[in-house]
């Protein structure tokens, strides 16, 4: 009994002090913005690294899960009775305030994030970081401050892409697989939506994209030990991400989405 | 007067104590070997010059600064005074050659691209290593990264240079090559030089005054002549290598 009080304890400890460590890592980022002019080209370089090269990857997920959307939303409607017509505006809703930009940003961790992790990890325990240091580069500004910018640029970047192919994966479900007009599903699509919940869902992107970032840099700073210690902080960072996104993710429906 | 001065520096890691008030002072041109026991604390030492481990107590100064004392844009400008050759060579994987050895010119935005171009070729040049200059690191065998480390390491001229083992994990052969390297770069750039090692024949070649560290003090400090001499046993039992002794092998 007391061992698993310590466990629990010791974990606490443990997630407060990553969350303090977040916290002062953020500040050196924000600090760090006064290079970004200067830095363009490294943030550049980590735009095409984190973001375009994760677009592939945003569209395949994102049209089956405009499509599963469709198709569950109907086989719920069928169930209460509800009109078929409104398919489009339920999955519209669905997808612009939720789904595109929470799973974007799952997705977005688990390759950007991991590596982000992967990559600082290696160069931690390399001492590349080190010789950085040593030869008077600031790591925060070289390879913290472009590679959290690229992720809060991008990470909005996909999930306008994801919105939009998720969209057209429900409308081929609607009018394949449930026999719906293109013109009824639009419709409804229309009808529902707004400009406030494309840019609201926007903006959890790019506080997730930040949060994403600053979560891999973090850990990759962090790691300690060789091959198993970089394969642990990357566990770690994903782990992290995906759950700060969803803590977040409530935090913003009730600030942006009030009842 | 000393170029660097170390005063009671102490360094632990949670309950492992690593360093246990460690003074010095390092006179300009001299090159000092720090030999001992692995994982006696050399590294630390080496990286608690730099700060890029923060003492838990004690100061060190460069000429008359306290580097405790200083901001880190202060600190940067003397961390480009002192350039470190890492024992894994630490060179980015993603940069070529001539990229590795003028990272630190070209992000301090004192130099113009072909300044730098003509440096990183006058550097390669010193280590043998021209015709490497667009290679990838990994490319290269153990002994060339070295020296990939070594060209980056003295591409802003600095006063003092820092080598962490240098030889290990080389043949006798390249290591050798490398020691004539370190002793011909001193020469010609009138560098300081501190080289953590633990390789006595490498102590010997290139060093003028020797020290070794153990439990977290300074046991030894002298000329190569006189580590030869001395009648301490903990000493004479490194220096010759054996495995009985007061040194516990950890």
């Amino acid at each position: 009994m007391n061992l698993g009080i310590d466990a629990v304890g010791r974990q606490s400890l443990r997630f407060i002090h990553t969350l303090g460590g977040l916290f002062v890592i953020f500040i050196r980022y924000i600090i760090s913005l006064r290079y970004i002019f200067s830095s363009i080209k490294l943030i550049i370089d980590q735009v095409y690294l984190v973001g375009l090269k994760s677009l592939p990857l945003i569209v395949i997920i994102s049209i089956f899960v405009g499509a599963v959307s469709a198709w569950q939303a109907a086989y719920q409607f069928k169930f209460i009775g509800a009109p078929l017509r409104m398919l489009g505006q339920a999955v519209g809703k669905a997808v612009v305030i939720e789904l595109a930009p929470v799973l974007s940003a799952i997705v977005f961790a688990g390759r950007v994030g991991a590596g982000i992790t992967a990559e600082l990890g290696t160069m931690r325990v390399t001492e590349q970081i080190d010789a950085l240091e040593s030869m008077g580069i600031n790591p925060i500004r070289y390879l913290v401050m472009p590679r959290v910018t690229a992720s809060f640029l991008m990470v909005p970047f996909l999930v306008i892409f994801a919105n939009f192919v998720a969209i057209m994966g429900a409308l081929l479900v609607a009018v394949v697989g449930v026999d719906l007009t293109w013109e009824t599903f639009m419709i409804g699509f229309r009808d529902s939506f707004k400009i406030s919940d494309l840019i609201n869902g926007l903006i959890k992107a790019g506080v997730f994209g930040m949060v994403i970032g600053l979560v891999g840099c973090y850990h990759g700073f962090n790691t300690k030990g060789g091959a198993s210690g970089v394969g642990k902080a990357t566990t770690e960072s994903v782990v992290l991400s995906s759950v700060l996104i969803l803590v977040f993710n409530f935090i913003f429906a009730i600030i942006l989405f009030r009842i | 007067m000393s170029l660097i001065k170390i005063t009671d520096l102490h360094k632990s890691f949670n309950s492992q104590i690593v360093l246990q008030g460690i003074n010095l002072e390092i006179k300009e041109g001299e090159s000092l070997a720090i030999i001992g026991q692995s994982g006696c604390g050399k590294s630390v030492f080496l990286k608690s010059i730099t700060r890029l481990l923060k003492p838990d107590r004690g100061d060190v100064y460069f000429g008359a600064k306290n580097l405790n004392e200083l901001s880190s844009s202060e600190l940067i400008k003397i961390r480009r005074e002192i350039g470190m050759v890492f024992q894994s060579a630490a060179l980015f994987d993603s940069l070529s050659v001539k990229d590795n050895v003028g990272l630190g010119l070209r992000e301090s935005r004192l130099f113009k691209a072909d300044e730098i171009e003509r440096i990183v070729e006058e550097k390669l040049n010193l280590v043998g290593l021209a015709d490497a200059a667009d290679k990838s690191p990994s490319e290269l065998s153990g002994g060339m990264r070295k020296r990939v480390g070594l060209a980056r390491a003295i591409a802003s001229n600095p006063k003092v240079l820092l080598y962490d083992e240098p030889t290990t994990g080389l043949d006798p052969v390249t290591a050798d090559l490398i020691n004539e390297l370190i002793v011909d770069l001193n020469k010609k750039l009138n560098v300081t030089s501190l080289t953590v090692t633990h390789d006595m024949t490498s102590a010997y070649k290139i060093a003028s005054r020797i020290i070794m560290l153990y439990n977290g003090c300074i046991e030894f400090d002298g000329s190569p002549d006189e580590i030869k001499k001395c009648k301490n046993e903990v000493v004479q039992q490194f220096i010759n290598g054996k495995s009985r002794g007061p040194i516990k092998v950890r």
